[in-house]
């Protein structure tokens, strides 16, 4: 039957991109790393199939566009909740064209399609925790009040609110929902920080999961039929420590992936893939 | 101009009086004349004459009457008090003008029907001046229903004429009887307030627009509670689980506001449009936890309109979605067979924007709820509303500290700040310690988090403050119905309030969920109406058509009249002085009201040490009544009593020694009368020299501030008590006319500024916010983080109990001063201050030891940004929480010799206001400055109030020159054979000069040993407020 805010982490597609050649020199970074593109995208190939194959989702590939060297962070170019997609505005200038193949991807699915046209807006699907209940969004450098407000315009059932983000790129830089009501988030100062926040603001009450590392703390969490709570986390050789954290949780299938590269030009788990629930829309 | 010092309800119609009253007078002893010399044809005669001439001033005292007999029975003594006082006083002037001091008088009762006969000559004409309004009155009322009754009126007014010796007799019985039964002639005052009481009391048919849109019309007593017809309302839906409801009613600015359920709606309303919606008041978090399906209907039919109208904000999905549900509960299964027509849809609203693609969204979701029940789709509709982000969210238009715009949303949890559409922070129930409004502003003070040391406030500036008072009513409720067990009683002694008493009045949701689950009656069977919903859409009137009918001709109401009254204080021309001191001055006083039982623990504890110092100085204490009461009283009871519980308290202390039968002289005959009185015989002088600096910001109007309070007591402690009393009637009573008592409970609420400490009561917390603690799983690996959060969840409910007495805590600690950071904690104690002023008036005569408390509390309106971090706070030096910016005189007695000074320094919204901002930096305003010197003389009456005596005389004489007004008030009472004469007198000066206060005391004290070398001085009082300059801001 159909309701509200049934079924988190229920998810029958998924809509990702290739990595374009360019994204080794020209992509933008908060480091000073040199990514190798063959490495990048064997790991995305792993992650996709993941995906596809072991999760059965159905992946909607995007082609790879060089102009947009970015461009396979899918994340940033929409935020989908429900059968509403919004289109964002990305705080990156060079990002902004992402979102045309994007629009396109979710309006041949039958989505809702929300363009945010205001031209003072900033929003990078980075930015936006979606909890379950509610939208946390980060305001960084590159989301601002605006885009938050217009996100809360698209999704009227539910609470938004902003978290200040000084620290790191976008708020899902060091959190994300490792379950229902289950908040992963990294130890660092900030990241604690904008969790308390997040707390406060939060009619809800959210359990937390830290991880030694911030980046560690993004995760993609899915609640699949027959598969039960899936969990795709960072590897053991990436951050072991986290690893560890991850491997308490009970009950969950668990699946590590790797994400050594793209983690070079901020890209996290998350990142790559904008999941959708048609099944259980109404 | 001479005055008397009246009831409150004489003070407040003194405006309608003095217009009247030659007129009156005359016209009474005219009849009366006429009367006495025909008495045969006399009846006849006066009935004509009062079916007609007397209906030109017919008006203001039918409105009095009516007033009156609105009152307690004590009133009624007063009444007929009034009538003895003006046979005693007639030579001296029209009217009956004593009762603020006759009502002491009832009390005593020890008047004889000797004492009376010496005056028995006159005793006819007088009792006909004041009978004649009562009769008018009530020929007025029998005109209307019934003739016969006119007839016995004007027959039992002959037979008073007849038999004049024999009335004066009965009517010394009937005073003497008091309060009591009257009889005889008596009854002709009584008589229309029994009409009006008992028989004739008039019913208001209320209009009462119900969650379908349907109109429930009903008839209630004119002066009944909002209680009342919310239960009328809640049997006629057949609605047992009650509490979460409540009627609204559009005020005069056609702004919606809860009926208080305790108070009487006439007061509330403020027009003549009796027409309320049916809403809901508390949203349940969770309604599958009602008890019974129409309880369920009736909120998810609130919740249809909340949504229909865009209140619920949702989204397209979500609008198809409850709209399924709400055809299915309305219509039942879809029909393949007959699809609804989309059009037919289009006549049904479901939301703000509502389409065609919506209603095909809609029908199609009907068809995947077949074979649900009504109340099945009911819970679903439910299920989903209930996680909207703005379910049960009461909005508020708000400004931050930087002036920008947000919204307040009350809720269950707490309170939510929204900037936009988006949540920029929220405060959980559990984190507020203190929710208090000031004017337009409404703050609230923040428990400290892990990390911070201080407790923070922050502060929002509201719209006016209405709008500020409005808000802080709906957190005091909803944080009363979501997180207490029981209901905080209004008069807490622990939990001192400023300003309004207003408490919620209902059950809490914990205990009417108690009581639901003990409903035991087949579940009622109703229709779910959506026909009517239909129809209404049909006529395109709007869903939420709660009011819509003739709000807006609304009469300015009370809130306007605040403002008109700050006007007329500017314009007020000493001559006008006493209609308008009625009237607008009182304004000024409002917050100080509640100062005074509030912290009467605390004020004791802070001066104890001083009181020692002081005791020598004083006499011992008369026992004192206990203050609270006092003030329950005053707020329950009738402004009369209330007066008359202050004046027992001061004023007549002294009387009750006084000595013999003071001739009742002419106003300035101070000095001989008082020497009748035996040695015990107490004369008390008191002059009070006010000293008023005004600064340019200071209005003109002050004077009259000034003027304004002498004209109404006897003493000016009391006198100021007085006009707080009266100060919210004489806002309303302009429309209604009405009795004062109501007036005068209702006033509670209309000071500027009050404060409410949530207080959980521990246990709550986790039950009542069921989605907090909802999700456990994995529970092994969040063990850490659980407790963590446990701490933050489960410790806070747990830490309000000690926090309880938190504020007393507070008091009897110097205040924290917090230097240097930005934040500065708060001083709790604004109040504080006031109290100490107030119970240092108030009490002086009764409880010395709180007196004085030159207090240096410092204290502050911490002001703060929103956000958690940015905190403002500023610490004043000794605040006080007056009306900033409007000095008004006020008697502060430091009970002195030794002289102490009291220096308080008021936090004023002023400046904020003008500003629109109240930031960080800047230190909320301290610009006022008051300074109160009091020597007071050791007390010669010994016995303290063991009698009251009976008051002889009281007048009032009021002389003014450019910037000085001059106050005297002479009583004379008869205690015990001894009279005795006080007179009191009051200077305001109001200009820019310094005025050197010692001098001014010695001065003063000077002067009124010269002018009446006979009698002592008790008390002289010089009160100083200044506006200091802006720079004390930061």
């Amino acid at each position: 039957m159909a309701a509200l805010m049934a079924g988190f982490g229920l998810y029958t597609h998924a809509i990702v991109r290739g990595i374009p050649a360019s994204l080794a020199k020209e992509a933008l970074r908060t480091s000073e790393a040199e990514v190798d593109v063959d490495k990048a995208r064997g790991e995305h190939d792993a992650y996709v199939e993941v995906l596809k194959t072991r999760l059965g989702l159905d992946v909607v590939e995007l082609p790879a566009d060089e102009s947009f060297p970015d461009c396979v962070f899918v994340e940033d170019a929409a935020v989908v909740c429900g059968d509403t997609a919004l289109i964002t505005r990305p705080g990156a200038e060079s990002r902004r064209g992402e979102t045309e193949a994007m629009k396109r991807a979710l309006k041949a699915l039958n989505l809702n399609v929300v363009e945010m046209t205001d031209e003072n807006a900033t929003l990078d699907g980075g930015d936006v925790l979606f909890t379950g209940r509610e939208f946390f969004v980060g305001l960084s450098s590159r989301t601002n009040q605006r885009g938050a407000e217009i996100l809360a315009d698209a999704f009227k059932d539910y609470a938004v609110s902003t978290v200040p983000v000084l620290a790191s790129l976008h708020l899902k830089s060091f959190c994300s929902m490792g379950g229902p009501g289950l908040i992963v988030i990294g130890s660092s100062e900030p990241a604690q920080k904008a969790l308390k926040i997040m707390q406060q603001m939060s009619d809800h009450c959210y359990d937390k999961l830290t991880v030694p590392d911030d980046i560690a703390a993004n995760c993609i969490y899915m609640n699949l039929p027959n598969k039960g709570h899936v969990l795709l986390h960072c590897t053991a050789e990436e951050f072991p420590e986290s690893f560890k954290v991850f491997e308490k949780l009970k009950d969950y299938t668990l699946i590590p992936v790797s994400n050594m590269e793209k983690v070079k030009v901020d890209g996290a788990l998350t990142c790559c893939s904008i999941l959708i629930n048609k099944k259980g829309s109404i | 101009m001479t005055t008397e010092v009246g009831s409150e309800t004489e003070v407040k119609e003194k405006a309608e009086e003095s217009a009247d009253q030659p007129d009156q007078s005359e016209k009474a002893t005219e009849e009366t004349r006429e009367v006495a010399s025909a008495e045969g044809e006399e009846k006849g005669k006066e009935k004509e004459k009062e079916g007609k001439g007397i209906s030109k001033f017919l008006p203001t005292w039918l409105k009095k009457q009516k007033s009156l007999s609105q009152t307690s029975p004590t009133k009624d003594t007063a009444l007929k008090e009034e009538a003895i006082s003006v046979e005693k006083q007639e030579e001296e002037g029209p009217a009956p003008e004593v009762n603020g001091l006759a009502d002491e008088v009832p009390e005593k009762e020890a008047v004889k029907s000797e004492q009376l006969k010496e005056k028995e000559e006159k005793p006819h004409s007088k009792a006909s001046t004041d009978t004649e309004p009562a009769k008018e009155e009530k020929v007025d009322e029998s005109v209307e229903k019934s003739p016969e009754e006119t007839k016995e009126t004007t027959e039992g007014q002959g037979v008073e004429e007849e038999k004049k010796e024999q009335e004066g007799e009965v009517q010394g019985e009937g005073e003497g009887g008091g309060g009591g039964g009257e009889e005889g002639q008596t009854s002709i005052f009584q008589s229309p307030l029994r009409l009006v009481r008992k028989t004739k009391m008039k019913l208001v048919v209320c209009h009462v627009t119900l969650l379908d849109g349907t109109d429930f019309s009903c008839e209630v007593e004119k002066r009944a509670k909002g209680q009342f017809l919310f239960f009328k309302v809640c049997e006629h839906l057949n609605l047992l689980e009650k509490d979460y409801f409540g009627l609204t009613y559009k005020d005069n600015h056609e702004q919606t506001s809860w009926l208080d359920p305790m108070k009487e709606i006439k007061r509330q309303i403020r027009s003549n449009n009796w027409q309320f919606a049916f809403n809901v008041k508390f949203y349940p978090p969770d309604p599958s936890l009602l008890t019974e399906d129409i309880t369920r209907y009736l909120l998810c039919l609130q919740l249809r309109e909340d949504v229909a109208s865009g209140r619920l904000p949702c989204s397209f999905v979500t609008h198809a979605l409850l709209g399924s549900y709400t055809l299915q509960a309305e219509f039942g299964d879809y029909e393949p067979d007959q699809p609804r027509p989309v059009d037919f849809m289009s006549q049904l609203n479901f939301a703000p924007s509502q389409n065609k693609e919506m209603e095909e969204k809609i029908l199609e979701l009907h068809k995947s709820h077949r074979g649900m029940t009504p109340a099945q789709a009911d819970a679903q509709f439910l299920e989903n509303a209930k996680k909207l982000s703005m379910y049960g969210v009461d909005l508020h238009h708000a400004k931050d500290s930087e002036g920008v715009d947000i919204m307040l949303g009350v809720c269950a949890n707490g309170l939510l700040v929204y900037k936009d559409r988006l949540r920029i922070n929220r405060f959980a129930w559990p984190k507020i310690l203190k929710i208090s409004y000031k004017r337009n502003n409404f703050y609230i003070k923040i428990r400290p988090g892990e990390t911070e040391q201080f407790e923070s406030t922050v502060g929002f500036k509201l719209q006016n403050h209405r709008s500020a008072k409005r808000l802080w009513k709906v957190c005091v409720e909803n944080h009363s119905f979501f997180r207490l067990n029981t209901p905080e009683p209004p008069t807490k002694p622990r939990f001192l309030t400023l300003g309004s008493k207003f408490r919620y009045s209902g059950r809490t949701q914990a205990q009417t969920r108690t009581a639901s689950s003990l409903i035991d009656r087949p579940a009622p069977s109703f229709e779910r109406t959506s026909s009517k919903r239909i129809s209404r859409s049909l006529d395109g009137a709007p869903m939420i058509s709660i009011t819509e009918a003739g709000r807006d001709s609304a009469e300015n109401g009370r809130e306007h009249r605040l403002d008109d009254s700050k006007v007329k204080m500017v314009d007020v021309s000493p001559g006008d002085v006493e209609a308008t001191s009625a009237q607008s001055p009182l304004r000024v006083h409002v917050d100080n009201i509640y100062d005074h039982d509030k912290t009467q623990d605390e004020v004791l504890k802070h001066q104890a040490s001083i009181s020692q110092l002081k005791r020598s100085f004083m006499e011992a204490p008369p026992p004192s009544p206990p203050q609270t009461n006092q003030w329950e009283k005053r707020l329950t009871s009738s402004p009369a009593t209330a007066v008359r519980v202050q004046q027992q308290q001061v004023v007549s202390e002294p009387h009750a020694e006084a000595a013999a039968a003071a001739a009742p002289a002419a106003a300035d005959c101070t000095i001989s009368d008082t020497k009748e009185s035996a040695k015990t015989a107490e004369v008390e002088i008191e002059e009070t020299v006010v000293i008023q600096e005004v600064s340019k910001a200071t209005k003109p109007g002050l004077v009259t501030v000034t003027t304004g309070s002498p004209a109404s007591a006897p003493t000016d402690q009391e006198t100021r008590e007085q006009e707080v009393t009266v100060q919210e009637e004489v806002a309303v009573p302009k429309d209604a006319k009405a009795a004062k008592q109501e007036s005068v409970s209702s006033e509670s609420e209309s000071e500027e500024e009050a404060e409410y400490h949530p207080n959980v009561s521990v246990s709550l917390s986790h039950t009542q916010i069921p989605e907090e603690k909802e999700e456990e799983e994995e529970e092994e690996e969040e063990e850490e983080v659980e407790d963590k959060e446990n701490e933050d969840e489960t410790a806070e409910p747990n830490m309000l109990a000690p926090d309880v007495s938190s504020h007393q805590a507070e008091t009897s600690h110097p205040a924290e001063d917090i230097s240097g950071g930005v934040v500065e904690s708060q001083k709790e104690d604004m109040k504080k201050n006031a109290e100490n002023e107030k119970e240092g008036r108030e009490t002086e005569d009764s409880t010395d030891d709180l007196m004085m408390t030159p207090e240096e509390t410092p204290n502050g309106v911490a002001l703060s940004e929103e956000a958690v971090t940015g905190l403002a706070a500023h610490v004043g030096e000794e605040p006080e929480p007056r009306m900033n910016g409007e000095p008004r005189p006020q008697v502060i007695c430091c009970s002195e010799p030794p002289v102490v000074k009291t220096e308080m320094v008021t936090i004023s919204d002023t400046f904020a206001a003008q500003k629109t901002e109240i930031a960080t930096k800047e230190v909320p305003i301290v610009h006022t400055e008051t300074k109160t010197i009091t020597y007071e003389a050791a007390q010669l009456d010994g016995t303290g109030d063991g009698e009251p005596g009976v008051l002889m005389t009281a007048q009032t004489i009021t002389s003014e020159s450019l910037c000085t007004t001059t106050t005297t008030h002479i009583t004379k009472t008869l205690k015990g054979g001894l009279s005795e004469t006080r007179i009191e007198k009051r200077i305001v000066i109001t200009g820019d000069c310094d005025i050197d206060h010692d001098k001014a005391l010695a001065q003063a004290i000077k002067e009124a040993k010269e002018q009446h070398p006979d009698m002592s001085v008790t008390r002289v009082v010089v009160h100083k407020e200044t506006e200091l300059a802006e720079e004390e801001e930061d």
